[in-house]
């Protein structure tokens, strides 16, 4: 194909763009200068995403913009290959939506060090921008890791008091289950191409074509898998998340469990599905018992919860089972529900946590047992959060509602018993979510509430934006389905040939 | 040949400079323009092929791409160390000129280790290289635990040197055609005769110990932890690495047709070597003893070279030899300069000192193998040349997972640097210059740009 006239491509826009950003807030001095830089560029960042979306029907023109690759490592045949697709765009949308989102509802927050704080938040975007455009599997491991060490330092320099171990627990969890991938790689990099060692390659082509025996689909799958379920987190390896949600700083928090959680779920869909179809459909019910075992476990941990953010943590751990579920039902309702759902979630995470942030920036506390009545003090921030909260356990109008139903209907093609006992974790969330609105916004002020204010104007903006994104997703879901309509369609075949 | 002959040259010089020349940071100068030298003869040799000085040497001597690509990675890390530590070199003692001299001596072993290509050379070139050492280990006289690591050094290594003679005189002793020179041993194939066999054994035993792999690592904790810090630095990465470049061209050009035979010891060695490393790595209290244990771990890694034997394992070797020597030599240059040498002496460094702070980050991620660092794509290599051999996958997700446990031991400085508040007075000792500052930045620059471009250092060897 002719790309001769093309100097840059949206992929290369999207993660050179925040990298560099990145790299100039470390050199910004002034506090409400690097703020305000962070928050422009991510708004930049927001702007190549969208203008990324104006391109995406076929076309070579619309391929050679969407798609690039240099040779990097020709000894070892890996080249510096990125590129769009339907679930690249869903997710980097998500990535360059979320980060002006985040700069603007914490604007107010004032770190020490601010320039290393959003020189490294950037750095993080450019990492997961990384992620979901790779299209060669050693560029794809390079950016895996290296969104984990902003993200690592973040949490371990402004986190909370038992952040050094909650950290470093998430590391090492993170960085063990990499290393079996990396291990994985390597072996499907043998069997690549032809039988001389020169014609391997790493580019997702090669992978995704690669023919491989059951027997070592069998062992290479779980080297994968382990790396992708540490990241969702699936159950039993979810322990490091409650911790890390916990002690990181909220900016941080929303980065974790709003995008970061879904490089699980993307490697699952790109480079586990299609590199081993058969092993996947071996062992699905093992992932799908695992997954609706951990929403049933997380859910009934998130009712006794009595830290917000340990609730929400918790929250999210189910949500991420029943995508990850819904993935190996191998239903295409179901896969393409997961599609806007990932994104949904992300939305609707975020949300929670900048109610969350406001709340423990003007009481000091997170405890439901310690709040009450912000109702009458803080109408605003109540309607929004019972919005927000109500989107999060799916209720019709909302953007989960349509993905939670496709997931579902999707499942219950799949095994009857299955979705009937996924669904007993819809009626726990209704109950812990109910529960934390009621404690925390309903019922009398104590003194500690007596004194709240409402929230400000920029923090109103965001979660108005937010709001409206819930609803125009949960009425107008078409356009994200269009996205994905061609991904899923892949992602099916492969099934179906596997 | 320029390489031995030019090192060799350089230390006879050194030597005598110290009776000449009264300054005492001379013999610094003279060594960093000798070690430029040395850097421009050998890559001219490289890419001519042909040697200033014609020497037929019989066949000893085999000075392909590989061994002499090997000595520019030597040379550049050796020049490296000496403008990051130099000074520190001549705050050692006062016979200044015997110390470089020595450390000449051990580059002119470093170069007939790589280049060798019979059993004598081989032989001759892990002397050079360890008697050098033994000294420079002592050379803090008036401490105690260095006159030890000295002693106890020497000791060990005469011990083995006499187990290398032994396994040398077996094999001579064994091949049909009575030779030294490595390619023409005639082993016999699948029927390998017995003193062969013992032979084989015992050159394994010997290299083993040079280069501290496990179950004959005793020496390296209290080697490396009584030594001077600055020669500590040297002796865990150029010599170690040497020591893996004289191993694996012994395997590969004597005993490689029958890899079959000895690969699951070597297996066994690796996996103990990377296991009693990382394990033993995560009690320590003080960095250097951390270091010493980090450096059986790493050594872990390159066994694989040898394990795989192929051409990705030189690959690997080299940029293994490249990175992580950069990674350790730079982190021994702050320690040196480092008042308490334990973990919480570290504490909140990035607050008192951030370039030091920032650039030992990069090299303590180089060592635990994150991407965008050089140590990542040199365990990289090492684990894709033995996956390319095809068996023993259990022996590599080892490692991987020997790499995560690294990571602990690794981070617990990054925390104390970064996460911990300092303490009361000054951390650090010594004059903290700009332009050494400069030098660890330009050293961690390095690590990053043969992490993101390997083929910078491999083009060289594929190319010649």
């Amino acid at each position: 194909m002719n790309c001769d006239n093309i100097y840059i491509t949206f992929p290369e826009l999207l993660i050179w763009f925040p990298l560099v950003a990145g790299l100039i807030a470390f050199m910004l001095r002034k506090p409400a200068m690097v703020k305000a830089w962070a928050l422009l560029a991510s708004i930049i960042t927001l702007c190549i995403s969208l203008a990324s979306l104006l391109y995406i029907t076929d076309g070579e023109k619309n391929f050679c913009l969407n798609n690039v690759s240099y040779v990097w490592l020709q000894y070892i045949g890996s080249s510096f290959a990125v590129g769009l697709d339907g679930t690249g765009l869903v997710l980097t949308l998500l990535t360059a939506i979320a980060f002006p989102l985040i700069f603007a509802a914490t604007y107010k927050n004032n770190y020490k060090n601010g320039h290393v704080f959003y020189g490294l938040m950037l750095l993080a975007q450019a990492g997961l921008m990384g992620v979901f455009t790779a299209i060669d599997a050693l560029v794809f491991y390079f950016f895996w890791e290296l969104a984990l060490v902003p993200v690592y330092f973040l949490c371990s320099r402004w986190g909370g008091e038992k952040r050094i171990q909650a950290t470093f627990k998430f590391f090492v969890y993170t960085f063990a289950g990499s290393l079996l991938m990396l291990v994985g790689i390597l072996y499907v990099y043998q069997h690549t191409g032809g039988t001389s060692h020169s014609d391997h390659s790493f580019s997702l082509k090669a992978f995704q074509t690669v023919k491989l025996a059951m027997a070592d689909q069998k062992w290479l799958f779980w080297l994968f898998f382990a790396a992708f379920a540490i990241k969702m987190p699936i159950f039993p390896f979810h322990t490091w998340q409650p911790d890390t949600y916990e002690q990181a700083p909220t900016a941080t928090t929303m980065v974790l469990s709003g995008i970061m959680v879904k490089m699980g779920l993307f490697a699952v869909i790109r480079w586990l599905i299609p590199v081993f179809p058969e092993a996947t459909a071996l062992f699905d019910n093992v992932v799908i018992g695992l997954s609706v075992v951990g929403m049933l476990y997380a859910s009934c941990i998130a009712i006794v919860q009595d830290d917000l953010k340990r609730l929400v943590a918790y929250s999210s751990i189910a949500h991420i089972g029943l995508m990850c579920a819904a993935l190996f039902s191998a239903q295409q309702v179901a896969i393409q529900g997961v599609m806007i759902q990932m994104f949904s979630h992300g939305v609707n995470i975020i949300g929670l946590w900048i109610v969350i942030d406001i709340i423990e920036k003007q009481l000091g506390v997170r405890k439901l047992s310690q709040l009450g009545g912000l109702a009458h003090k803080a109408p605003v921030l109540t309607v929004m959060l019972v919005i927000i909260a109500l989107a999060n356990i799916a209720l019709p109008l909302t953007n989960a509602f349509v993905g939670e139903f496709m997931m579902f209907s999707g499942l219950f093609k799949y095994n009857v018993w299955i979705t009937a006992a996924a669904g007993i974790s819809i009626i726990l969330a209704a109950v812990y979510t109910l529960n934390m609105i009621q404690k925390v916004f309903l019922g009398q002020a104590n003194t500690l509430t007596e004194g709240v204010k409402d929230i400000g104007w920029e923090q109103r903006i965001v979660l108005s934006i937010l709001v409206v994104l819930i609803f125009m997703m949960g009425l107008f879901p078409q356009p994200m389905f269009d996205l994905t309509k061609g991904a899923v369609e892949g992602l099916i075949s492969n099934f179906k040939n596997g | 040949m320029n390489a031995i002959i030019i090192t060799a040259i350089l230390g006879i010089v050194l030597m005598f400079s110290a009776v000449f020349v009264k300054s005492k940071t001379t013999p610094l100068y003279i060594a960093i323009v000798g070690i430029i030298a040395a850097i421009i003869a050998n890559s001219l040799e490289m890419v001519n092929g042909t040697p200033f000085f014609d020497v037929d040497t019989k066949g000893m001597f085999d000075f392909n791409t590989f061994g002499l690509m090997f000595n520019n990675i030597a040379f550049i890390c050796t020049l490296f160390f000496f403008l990051l530590s130099g000074k520190d070199i001549l705050a050692v003692g006062n016979n200044v000129g015997e110390y470089f001299a020595l450390l000449f001596f051990i580059l002119c072993g470093v170069s007939i280790a790589a280049t060798f290509n019979s059993l004598l050379m081989l032989f001759v070139g892990i002397e050079i290289i360890s008697i050098p050492l033994y000294i420079l280990t002592g050379t803090d006289k008036r401490n105690l635990k260095s006159n030890e690591a000295s002693l106890k050094y020497f000791l060990m290594g005469a011990f083995s040197t006499g187990i290398m003679l032994m396994g040398i005189a077996f094999i001579y002793g064994g091949s049909p055609n009575g030779s030294f020179i490595l390619g023409t041993l005639n082993l016999g194939g699948d029927k390998m005769p017995a003193l062969l066999a013992v032979g084989m054994v015992l050159l394994l035993i010997a290299m083993s110990f040079k280069v501290s792999a496990a179950p004959f690592h005793f020496w390296t904790p209290d080697v490396y932890d009584g030594a001077p810090t600055v020669f500590t630095s040297f002796m865990a990465t150029v010599v170690k690495a040497a020591g893996f470049v004289a191993f694996i061209r012994l395997f590969e050009n004597s005993f490689g047709t029958i890899q079959p035979q000895w690969q699951m010891l070597i297996a066994i060695v690796t996996a103990a070597t990377l296991l009693i490393g990382n394990i033993t790595a995560v009690f320590q209290q003080s960095v250097k003893r951390m270091l010493a244990y980090s450096s059986i771990a790493q050594a872990g890694f390159m066994l694989f070279a040898l394990f795989a034997l192929n051409v990705k394992a030189k690959d690997g070797l080299l940029l293994y030899s490249a990175g992580y020597s950069l990674a350790t030599i730079g982190i021994f240059a702050i320690l040196i300069k480092m008042k308490d040498y334990t973990i919480e002496g570290f504490n909140g460094l990035a607050k008192t000192q951030p370039i030091l702070a920032i650039t030992a980050l990069v090299f303590l991620l180089s060592l635990t193998g994150v991407p965008l660092t050089a140590g990542f794509i040199s365990k990289f290599y090492m684990l894709m040349a033995a996956a390319e051999n095809g068996q023993m996958v259990w022996l590599i997700v080892l490692a991987v997972l020997c790499a995560a446990i690294s990571a602990y031991y690794y981070f617990r400085v990054i925390q104390a640097m970064f996460f911990k508040e300092p303490a009361e007075g000054v951390q650090t000792e010594g004059a903290i210059t700009p332009a050494f500052k400069a030098m660890l930045v330009i050293t961690a620059a390095f690590i990053i740009i043969i992490g993101c471009y390997p083929e910078m250092i491999l083009y060289w060897f594929h190319s010649y």
